[in-house]
Order: C-alpha cells, then structure tokens, then sequence
C-alpha cells in the first residue's frame, strides 16, 4: 500500500511484523496508553555496585533474543557499547537487539558482531560508519528501525521497544545508582537520552569511571530506576565525547544562505519578546543563529527559550539576556556543559519532554523557529536526512522530524548543490521528514515557501528576498549539476522509517 | 540606475568559486585573469572564465573580467576571446590612454562582428601607475566606454617607491585625484581594496575615508567584506530622512506654485533636490526603503 507521502509500503516486513503505515503528521495524536514496567525492588543494605560488566549481564539475566539498550551522550567516544557486546559474544549469547539512540563509527566492532548473529536487530534514531554501511549492505538479519529522538521515546514508554536491560554510561554515578552528566572524566552534560531507557527498561545497569560516595549532587537519573552499578576504567575518550569549541562557518555561501534564513524568520513575524529558537551544531545551522543574535540585539528582543542539543554559542546568547531559558537535551561541547552545571535557568529535559508526540505536550511544540539541514528535499519539500546519494544509511531524524512537526516555523538551509549533486530533487532517496511540516527551503540561489504557508509567503511577499518555487530551485540545481542517475536498490528491506508516531513513512533497501 | 558599491574579485582559474561569484551579493564581480592565476594557466583560466561567462547565472552583479596587461603576450588575447561572450565590462590593469583606445577599437570589431550593441561592453581602466595616476582625466576621456576607475594603491606605492600602509595617508592624493577625474567626467572611483581581513575595525574606517574623499564604491577581495562596504556606502538613516523632507516639501511648493523654498530655515535649490533623489534611489536599491 502507499502510504500519506506516496511510499509504497509492505503490509507485512519479514522481522517486523505487520506494518501501519504513515498517515499524517498529526493524524495519530489523541490518547494512547503508556506500557507497564517490571521492577525488582530492593531490601535494605542491599548492593548495587557489582565487580563486571560481565557480572551485571549475568544478575540480570539477559538471553538470546532480547533488547538492551544505550545512549549516544558519549557519541563517537562511546567506549560502553563496545564493551558491553564484547561481554555478550563471550557468554555466547546471540541474537540480541541493539536499541541505541545513535551508533558511531566509533562502534564499528559491532559489524563483527552483526556478522556472527550475536546481534540481529537494531534501532536508532541516527547511524553513521561502518555500521551503517553493514546495514545497508543487508548485513544484518531483521530490518534497522530508525526513529527520532521523540519516537523512540515514544516507542519505548508505549511498549513499542521493549528494552530487557539498557545499559547507562553514567559520568558520575553514586554506589546506590544515582547519576549524572556533569562531573568526571567523560562528562557530557545532559542525558536527556537515556531518561526513557531508564524509565521503561526491565533492568538497568549504570556504567561509569567515576564512582562517587552516595549520595551523588546533582542527580539526574536517580537510584529508584537502577538496578546495578558497574565500575570500568574507562567510559569514553572525552576527546570524541565533546568539541572544544562549536565554530560559525566562514564559507561565504553558508553565510549567505544563514543571512537569508534570519532575515525570513523576522519577515515571519516571530521574532518578537518571548521567541524560542532552536539549530543544530553545523556551521550554517550556527550562523543563523549569529544573524538573529545581531537582529535581537540591536531591536532589544529577549527571547523565551533556546533549546536542542546546545551549544556553546547557544549559551552565549543565553549569557547576554537574549533567552531566559535554555532547555537541553544534549550537550555539544564544554562551554554547554560547564553552562549546564552551573545556572539553574540552563534546564535539562528527556528525551520524552523534548519530542515525544505521545505524552501530554512535548517542547517541540513550544518551538517557534527551528532551523534544519537536508542531505535530499523534493519539490513536496519532503526532507531525507537518512541516506546519502549513493543509497547508504549515514544518519537518520534525531530530533529533525520531531522538531519540523512541533515548530511554528521550519526552514531548512542547505546548499542548492553538494559535491556535484543538486539537493533539490522530484522524490528524495528516503522520506526523513515529510513535507507537510516543512515551511520554509533557503539556499543560496532562492527560497521556497511551502505552498501551504500561505500566509508566510504574503509575508514574504514584502521583502527582497528572492522568493522562488522549490520546482524553479530543483532547475537551476540542474542546470548546474545535469540530473544524476538513479541508485540502484535491490528488493531486499534492509530497515524502515519510523516516523515520531511510530506509523511507517518509508523502507530502506539494500544497495546493489 | 545600477549600484556600483562593491567590486569583488574572484580568481578566474577556480571553477568553485566561479560557479558562486552571482550569489555573494557583490553589485560587480571582477572575474580575474592577471594576479591571481599562474603564468602556466593563463590559457585555461581564460577559457574557464569565457565558459562561466557564457553558461552560469551571475543574478543581479555586474560581470567585470581584469584581462592581462595589454603590454604581456596574453593582454589582447583575453580582450579577443572574453569579448565575444559579452561581460558587463573589461577591466584594463595599468591602464594608459594608448590601451583603452587599443581595446576600444578591437571591442568595436568584436561587437560588430557577433551583433553586440555598439560599446555595449564597458571599459574600467585600473590606476596602479604614477603615470596612470597623473593621467587619469585623459585616460578616462580615451573611450567612451569608460564607466569607472579602480585605483590600484599596491602596484601604485610601488611604482612610487613608497611603503603602503594601512591608514592609507600615503594613498590620500591618488584617492583625491582619481575621485576628482571621476567625478568631473561622471563616471564611477572604486577605491583600493583593504587586504587585513581580521581588522574589520580598520576596514570600516578605510572605507569611510575613502567615500569622504568622493571614492564611490570599494573592491573587495573576500566576499566577507561585501556586507561592510555596502553598510557604509549605503545612505544612513538621516540622509535618507532628509532627503524625504526635501521632496516631500518640494511636492508641497510646486503645489502651492511656489519655484523655490526653503526647509529648516535653509535655501533648497536645484543641487540639493538632486542629491536627494539620488539618495532616495540608491536607498530603494539597497533596500533600505
């Protein structure tokens, strides 16, 4: 069947089971009924810290066939993932679901163990290395389910994902499995990621390299969610963990493009006293932020809140008053973290809070502008973030999907090319996001208005920006690049898409 | 009326930037053969910048190509092979009255040959010679095509032997010299670019000196300084206020059948109601208004 942004969908996918197809963005909201968790509760004086990882899988009972999961808070200096299946493979254990919020090319071990059939199945919200190339290469035996932030929240508190053990890198974790982000060697800040896995799982397992007395302060994931505590080594290479710095671009065609997204979010109007905003770490991304940081100044606008993953020049505005707020879900390097653990109006959040489309209003929802990036976006301004132009998974929604449905506004910038390929195309490679949530395409040689935002485009209508339809920027892409052939898929679905309300927007297949 | 405030090189053997140059904002791009391309590829820049010319969008910005010194072995061959693919405009490095002559008549021969309007392709000799300096008036007077002067302050301390410096005292009477010949014969002076990209500060004042002087417009060798050079040339809120006030009151005499009048106790004649349509105009270009 063909489901709400015309993807042909199986009802049934070998490995996944019956299939319900994407929908609309918003035409499965309403009420829902959360799952039920087990919990082993403890006696008095009863131990957490155990000697092993090893031990911990043992006590906790993990067998062939089940899910444990991780966060990416250590990104691409995760050394637990890596350790934890290392444990696994050598008890013989097989078939194990990896439920990851993101995977590396840091977890690149985790190939060998797809290949032995240690594990089987993996869902993430993002994939990037050698893993990804696995994937996509019909490595592993049931289908990838990639999920956004909020979905995989979602997932989770639904039963959807049902994770039997997630296993939590713990910066800083007491003797009775009261954690946070803040402190020791491999801090990160929040770990607004693993709040859900911590919530939901079966067991829990905290892992960490810095074993305080109890009790630990601050505390953000408490003792009342974890069952064991493990001491190891080493948790992470803070180097892969966090930037020092986050940098605006300096390539003038980023600038130019982040010039024209500023000035289209004060010709929309929204920026005014209590604006909330939220962009990625990239450096267009950035430098959006650095027009509106100007813009704000000089008509003396203070703005609600800021809120994502955040970075440090995030946390700059917040210093000089330009937000009262910051909400965070991730930390992008030192300066948001130091920023994190110090002023109480800098707030973390779950996963769930920032995204969940499920729960009873997540703060996506509260987003008035969120600036977003595109590998692909067609001319119904559907949006892939997940694979690249040769087919291969090299990413995936983390909070895109979550966030273009929730904001009042959603634009994206990106180049009109990349490499020699146009950007703008007939139909994406894989639909991320879709289109109806969309508002709003900014490259260099034009901008697009979601024919559906009728009123932005009056809006825009009185400025000189150079307003374009997205089928005017996919021809002059063209014209520059000649159209490049198709790639070639096999039969064989290698994963699915899962948009935030858990409906099916598009499948992955193996590339030839 | 077309803007002329910025002038931005771009090196004519790099297809990247090339296939960018119309989108950086600058109202002229100089697509360059001389300085920034090696000896060994003069030929294929010369063939790049002739195909960009001829197959890329340059949007709203003037298309300028700085062809070698007439006085090297590639000089007129650029002028031969960039003319046939009609650029807004030549820009001719150390430029005497003998070159822009030389090249006005070979552009002649070129646009009658491919049907191109006649001295429809523009010249921009570039002041960067004691000579070319003392010269100005009568090298701008060689063409008819003439529609503005870039002074070249490195090559121009050089040929005077003296230390360029970033205040630019040294460079005072060669910016006063070409913005008089300039503006006496009613053609465009494009300051010197300003090469301390870090010292933004620095910037803004070499640029305020220079439109102090008469300098219309500025290069720019990075489109990073686009942005600045417009800020500064562009009318500031007041001149754009007052000159509203002059027409405004204007409409209201020639109403009231009244030829002169006065605003603010002053005088308002003919050269005042000018330099305000003027203002008036280029705010509407730059979108001020």
């Amino acid at each position: 069947m063909k489901n709400a942004v015309g993807r042909e969908i199986p009802d049934n996918i070998e490995g996944i089971g019956k299939v319900k197809p994407y929908e609309g963005a918003f035409k499965n909201i309403g009420a829902i009924e959360k799952t039920k968790v087990k919990v082993s509760s403890k006696l008095p004086n009863e131990d957490k810290v155990l000697s092993s990882i090893r031990e911990s899988i043992i006590k906790c009972g993990l067998k062939d066939g089940q899910t444990i999961s991780f966060h990416h808070h250590l990104r691409n200096g995760d050394h637990v993932l890596n350790m934890v299946l290392k444990e696994i493979d050598e008890l013989g254990i097989k078939d194990i679901t990896v439920a990851a919020s993101s995977i590396f090319p840091v977890h690149q071990p985790l190939v060998e163990y797809i290949k032995k059939g240690v594990v089987t199945g993996i869902y993430a919200n993002y994939i990037s290395g050698p893993v990804a190339e696995a994937i996509s290469l019909g490595l592993l035996k049931k289908p990838v389910v990639m999920q956004s932030h909020g979905g995989r929240a979602r997932a989770i508190e639904e039963g959807d994902l049902h994770i039997d053990v997630a296993f939590i890198a713990a910066p800083t974790c007491d003797t009775y499995g009261n954690i946070n982000g803040v402190d020791g060697r491999a801090a990160c800040g929040s770990l607004g990621y693993a709040i859900p896995d911590a919530m939901y799982a079966d067991k829990v397992v905290a892992i960490t390299d810095n074993l305080v007395d109890y009790p630990a302060c601050p505390i953000e994931i408490s003792q009342e969610y974890v069952d064991y505590v493990v001491k190891v080594d080493s948790i992470g290479d803070p180097n892969g963990i966090v930037s020092g710095t986050t940098k605006i671009t300096k390539d003038p065609v980023g600038l130019k493009i982040a010039k024209m997204a500023a000035q289209v979010i004060k010709a929309s109007g929204l920026l005014k006293d209590g604006f909330s905003f939220q962009t990625g770490a990239g450096g267009t991304s950035l430098a959006v932020a650095a027009y509106l940081r100007d813009m704000m100044k000089k008509e003396n606008i203070k703005g609600s809140f800021a809120s994502g993953g955040v970075t440090g020049y995030i946390v700059e505005m917040f210093e000089e008053g330009l937000f009262d707020s910051i909400f965070d879900v991730q930390c992008f390097d030192l300066k948001a973290i130091e920023s994190y653990r110090n002023d109480k109006r800098h707030q973390g959040m779950s996963a769930s809070m920032y995204g969940n489309p499920h729960n009873k209003g997540c703060v996506v929802n509260n987003l008035d502008v969120m600036i977003l990036g595109a590998t692909e976006i067609d001319t119904d301004f559907n949006v892939n973030v997940t694979t690249g132009s040769n087919g291969i998974i090299m990413g995936g929604s983390g909070g895109h999907n979550d966030t273009a449905a929730g904001s009042k506004l959603s634009i994206v910038v990106t180049q009109l090319t990349k490499g020699r390929l146009p950007i703008v195309v007939d139909k994406v490679t894989t639909v991320t996001t879709p289109g109806e949530t969309i508002d709003v395409l900014v490259t260099e040689r034009g901008i697009a208005v979601n024919p559906n935002r009728k009123d932005l485009i009056e809006k825009l209508k009185g400025t000189n920006l150079p307003i374009v339809t997205i089928d005017e920027l996919k021809k002059t892409a063209e014209e520059l690049t000649g159209v490049p052939e198709k790639v070639e898929f096999d039969d064989k679905i290698v994963g699915v898409v899962e948009y935030r309300d858990g409906t099916i927007i598009d499948v992955l297949k193996k590339v030839k | 009326m077309k803007l002329r405030r910025s002038m931005l090189f771009m090196p004519g053997n790099n297809p990247g930037m090339l296939q960018n140059a119309g989108i950086l904002g600058a109202d002229s791009v100089i697509l360059d053969l001389e300085d920034a391309v090696a000896l060994t590829e003069k030929d294929s820049a010369r063939i790049l910048v002739r195909n960009a010319i001829k197959t890329l969008r340059f949007y709203n910005s003037e298309i300028v190509v700085r062809v070698n010194p007439l006085s090297t072995e590639f000089g007129y061959e650029d002028v031969k092979e960039i003319a046939q693919v009609k650029p807004d405009a030549i820009m001719v490095p150390k430029a005497t009255e003998e070159d822009i002559e030389g090249v006005d008549k070979i552009l002649c021969e070129i646009e009658e040959k491919m049907g191109f309007e006649k001295g429809s392709i523009k010249l921009f000799p570039l002041i960067e010679t004691a000579y070319g300096l003392e010269n100005v008036y009568t090298i701008i007077e060689a063409s008819k095509r003439v529609t503005g002067v870039l002074l070249g302050a490195e090559d121009l301390t050089n040929d005077l032997g003296i230390k360029r410096t970033k205040k630019g005292k040294e460079i005072f009477y060669a910016r006063s010299k070409v913005a008089t010949s300039c503006r006496a014969l009613g053609v465009d002076a494009i300051d010197t670019p300003f090469t301390d990209l870090d010292d933004r500060e620095a910037f803004i004042k070499d640029i305020k000196k220079a439109k102090s002087i008469g300098m219309t417009g500025k290069a720019a060798i990075n489109p990073r300084q686009i942005d600045t050079i417009h800020d500064v040339f562009a009318p500031s809120e007041e001149e754009i206020e007052y000159a509203q006030r002059v027409l405004e009151k204007m409409e209201e005499a020639k109403r009231d059948g009244l030829g002169v009048f006065s605003l603010d106790g002053k005088m308002v004649d003919a050269p005042i109601i000018n330099r305000a349509k003027t203002t008036i105009e280029k705010a509407k270009l730059a979108g001020l208004i």
